[in-house]
């Protein structure tokens, strides 16, 4: 968290503040408040859709509930204003975790379908509320409706609610942006699986989002109930809200917390100056023509431009120093990296997997493996292609759920439970096609991982550690990029930073070394002794038999997801099922 | 809630069936460029508004006969869609960009609309318009039997070209995999012009029936959004058939809904369908 933001945004509300004080117009009193209104809505709506790219259409509907919920307290059973206030929040908010709670369960419904089902939701609570007694058809008259004097107008009044939820609902969104939450969120929009088996509580992360999205539109709805003082059904629930929100979120940059801010204040005084005039209809062309020339020529927005500038400028200051290359690769300048510190083969079982079975269909791409894992060591897993090697690594990491079977870690059983558990026991993985979290730098995608997994740092703390974990992989003077600019070699590395980055008790590797060089493969090696030196156990998926002849201490082979065999590497070569699987059998 | 005769029930069924005809007959081309192009272009509903008002200024000002029109417009607005596309394809538009950019194509139309017809209502006067016989105590008016006659006729046009002919068949694989498609030689960069062209020429076929059965308004341009979304997927993406059946299945749900409860409750049907159908059916949609 930067204090000098925190201090900005408080000094703009001050500032503003003192306006009705000052003798300004009504206009302009009414103005700033349709300013500060598009600020709450944008600015919230970014905080599910931008941060995570679960894109909602229904915006209006959490809007709706707020203006609905004010509306029939203080309007038909006479609640004073500000006590409906907090039940407008609540409304809104309730009614988006009881949809997420649904929606967020159905890992499809992603993407476009996410903001199709967000947008029949609208209409489905449109249709409710004019059916039934909370509207009835006629809509709602809130003339009546006693303001409390917060200024010394009663139109500065609104102007003080909306101008407070404004100030707060800014500091929410930096403060999300700030924190490890927000590292979650972006993750989550980055690729959420991914998230996931890194230690993200995804599922959770989602609703708290759309909990707080949804109750800052509520807060939105409930005071603009009053200032517009006559609701109806067919202008609350229009396309307009949720469209203009995602307009000006993405014109203003949706990943920045501030983003949405300066795109609500560019439309609405875009809007307000055409429809001031005889150009309303012109005013809707333009806002439709700036969407097209955004979207096409701009598509991360104005701060997202600003940023990928300061991206593009990191990159040359970077590439003006001579790159200390491979540092740490070569032995001796290897910065200290505390692993967890456990002395080497202790004979304890460290993770036991018994019947495990992972069925797709009819396909058992698993079949009753049963197999220990002892502290300290590395354990070798091949088998052909399609053995079930990269399934065993998915369903041992969470990512996939097991058909049946057990699968114990460090004592606890972690059987059916969702993958950010697996990575809080201490178990990571890499990528056999390495999967980065695209627009975050090398240094954010470790850092991340050091604040989900294992033991869970703070932000701040995780960040230093990830430069450790970098300078180990050889990657400080790629530590600002972002990983598109990696060659193959330096994601793999990076995939193995981030799962160091975890802490690993049990370290996974899918195929780290396919497609390196052999000079490559021997740094590789190098660095793969000295993480399990450092007391790591490893489980080694690889087709190249030099590293895993040089690295295992013991070898299990799949063939069609079931285990054919296991020992030791030169026994293991010699079993007569074993060279069935890659050779097929000697018609004798 | 009272229950309605039977002849007002089956009454109903009918209408629901014809509403169905003009939700498969906009969905049509909705749904191929969804599922082919990848593309959810919201300026489909903007296309068919401008060819409904369109037509209507043919038949009311210049006096043509509205099915003179079927045959006028289409052209056009091919012409439109291979624009759209190679504007799309030229700045390589992710789908869900493409929602947004065709929303931006969408308020420009209707802004245009606005400004050229005014946003008063304007009902197409024709020789069909009052038009209706009479089977059996029933009411069949000849507008929506034309719109549901157009609706199964390309439906079925689509779904014989999509499978038996090459190009249908180009078009099916560059929809699976489009480089692989490519890798084969097929030509993906026209394909896709002369798709769009297609699919936008089909909305203003729907614009036609639109404006023969519809008042025009420009506002109403969103209110079709949702019941024609839901039609598309409960029918599947990139079907010919599936967007006449599930058109005529929200088509006569919505409308026995009306007669049973009344007329403002039938938008619950469409979009619960639609929620049920993204929730428990998404491997398909």
């Amino acid at each position: 968290m930067n204090k000098a933001i925190v201090s900005g945004i408080l000094a703009a509300g001050i500032a503003f503040a003192a306006l009705p004080w000052l003798g300004a117009p009504a206009f302009w009193e009414s103005f700033l408040y349709l300013l500060f209104h598009w600020i709450i809505l944008a600015v919230s709506w970014n905080i599910l859709s931008g941060y995570t790219g679960y894109f909602s259409f229904g915006h209006g509907a959490f809007f709706g509930a707020g203006i609905y919920g004010t509306a029939y307290l203080a309007g038909t059973i006479g609640w004073p204003f500000l006590a409906t206030l907090p039940a407008a929040v609540f409304v809104a908010a309730a009614l988006g975790v009881a949809l997420g709670a649904v929606v967020f369960r159905v890992a499809s419904v992603r993407g476009e379908l996410f903001a199709l089902l967000t947008l029949a939701v609208t209409f489905v609570l449109a249709t409710i509320i004019l059916n039934t007694k909370i509207d009835g058809g006629p809509g709602i008259y809130l003339l009546g409706v006693d303001i409390p004097k917060l200024g010394p107008s009663p139109s500065a009044s609104l102007y003080m609610l909306g101008l407070v939820s404004a100030v707060a609902t800014l500091l929410i969104s930096y403060w999300i942006y700030a924190s490890k939450f927000g590292s979650g969120l972006f993750a989550i929009h980055d690729d959420e699986d991914v998230a996931e088996v890194m230690g993200v509580p995804t599922y959770r992360f989602k609703l708290y989002a759309l909990a707080i999205s949804c109750g800052l539109a509520g807060l939105a709805g409930g005071i603009h109930a009053v200032f517009i003082s006559y609701v109806t059904v067919s202008e609350t629930f229009s396309i307009t809200v949720p469209l203009s929100v995602v307009l000006m979120s993405i014109l203003g940059g949706s990943r920045h917390w501030i983003g949405p801010a300066v795109g609500a204040v560019f439309i609405t005084c875009l809007l307000y100056f055409f429809t001031s005039g005889d150009y309303a209809v012109f005013g809707r062309a333009m806002v439709g023509l700036i969407l097209v020339v955004v979207i096409l020529f701009m598509p991360t927005g104005v701060l997202g431009v600003f940023t990928n500038w300061r991206h593009a400028r990191r990159k040359q200051q970077v590439m003006v120093e001579p790159p200390p290359a491979h540092e740490g690769v070569e032995g001796q300048a290897a910065p200290v990296v505390r692993l967890a510190a456990k002395p080497v083969i202790s004979g304890e079982v460290l993770l036991q997997v018994r019947g495990l079975t992972k069925a797709f269909g009819g396909m058992k791409a698993l079949n009753d493996v049963t197999l220990e894992v002892r502290k300290g060591e590395i354990l070798g897993l091949i088998g052909p292609n399609g053995s079930g090697k990269s399934t065993f690594i998915n369903v041992v990491s969470g990512h996939f759920k097991s058909t049946a079977g057990e699968i114990v870690f460090d004592g606890k059983d972690l059987t059916g439970m969702d993958a950010h558990r697996f990575a809080q026991a201490g178990i990571a993985r890499t990528y056999q096609i390495p999967r980065p979290f695209g627009q975050m730098t090398v240094l954010e995608n470790v850092a991340m991982v050091g604040m989900f997994g294992g033991e869970g740092m703070s932000r701040a703390e995780a960040t230093r550690q990830a430069e450790e974990f970098i300078a180990f992989a050889g990657l400080s003077h790629r530590a600002h990029v972002l990983p598109e600019d990696l060659n193959l070699h330096q994601r793999k590395f990076l995939e193995l930073a981030r799962a160091l980055a975890a802490r690993p008790k049990l370290l996974m590797l899918d195929e780290v070394l396919s497609g390196l060089t052999p000079s490559e493969i021997n740094e590789a090696i190098e660095m793969i002794q000295r993480i399990r030196d450092r007391g790591t156990t490893i489980i080694f998926v690889e087709h190249v038999m030099r590293a895993v002849m040089a690295l295992t201490d013991r070898i299990v082979v799949l063939n069609y997801g079931s285990m054919i065999a296991q020992g030791n590497a030169v026994d293991v070569m010699n079993d007569d099922q074993v060279k069935a699987a890659y050779l097929g059998k000697a018609h004798a | 809630m009272t229950l309605p005769s039977l002849n007002l029930l089956l009454q109903s069924i009918l209408s629901g069936i014809f509403i169905g005809g003009m939700y498969s007959m906009i969905g049509l081309g909705l749904g191929l460029s969804w599922g082919l192009l990848r593309q959810i272009n919201l300026a489909h509903f903007g296309f068919v508004f401008l060819s409904a008002y369109l037509s209507y200024h043919m038949v009311s000002v210049w006096g043509i006969d509205p099915l003179l029109t079927l045959l006028i417009l289409p052209p056009f607005f091919f012409a439109i869609g291979v624009a759209q596309q190679w504007l799309l394809s030229r700045f390589k538009i992710s789908p869900f960009n493409s929602l947004l950019v065709t929303f931006g194509f969408t308020v420009m139309i209707e802004s245009l609309i606005q400004y050229v017809w005014t946003a008063d209502f304007r009902k197409l006067q024709s020789v069909y318009g009052e038009e209706k016989f009479k089977i059996g105590g029933l009411f069949v008016p000849v507008p929506e039997l034309l719109t549901l006659l157009l609706a199964i006729l390309f439906a079925f046009g689509v779904w014989a070209a999509m499978r038996f002919t090459d190009i249908g068949k180009a078009m099916r694989a560059m929809a699976e995999d489009g480089p692989i498609a490519a890798a084969f030689g097929i030509n993906q960069r026209w394909l896709s012009l002369m798709l769009s062209g297609t699919c936008v020429a089909l909305a203003s076929i729907a614009g036609v029936c639109f404006a023969l059965t519809f008042t025009l308004t420009p506002t109403q341009i969103f209110s079709w959004v949702g019941v024609v979304f839901a039609v598309v997927m409960l029918g599947g993406l990139g079907s010919a058939l599936g967007p006449l059946v599930a058109g005529i299945i929200i088509g006569v749900s919505e409308a026995i809904a009306m007669a049973i409860f009344a007329p403002s409750w039938a938008p619950i049907v469409s979009f619960s369908l639609l929620i049920l159908m993204l929730l428990f059916r998404p491997g398909k949609a």
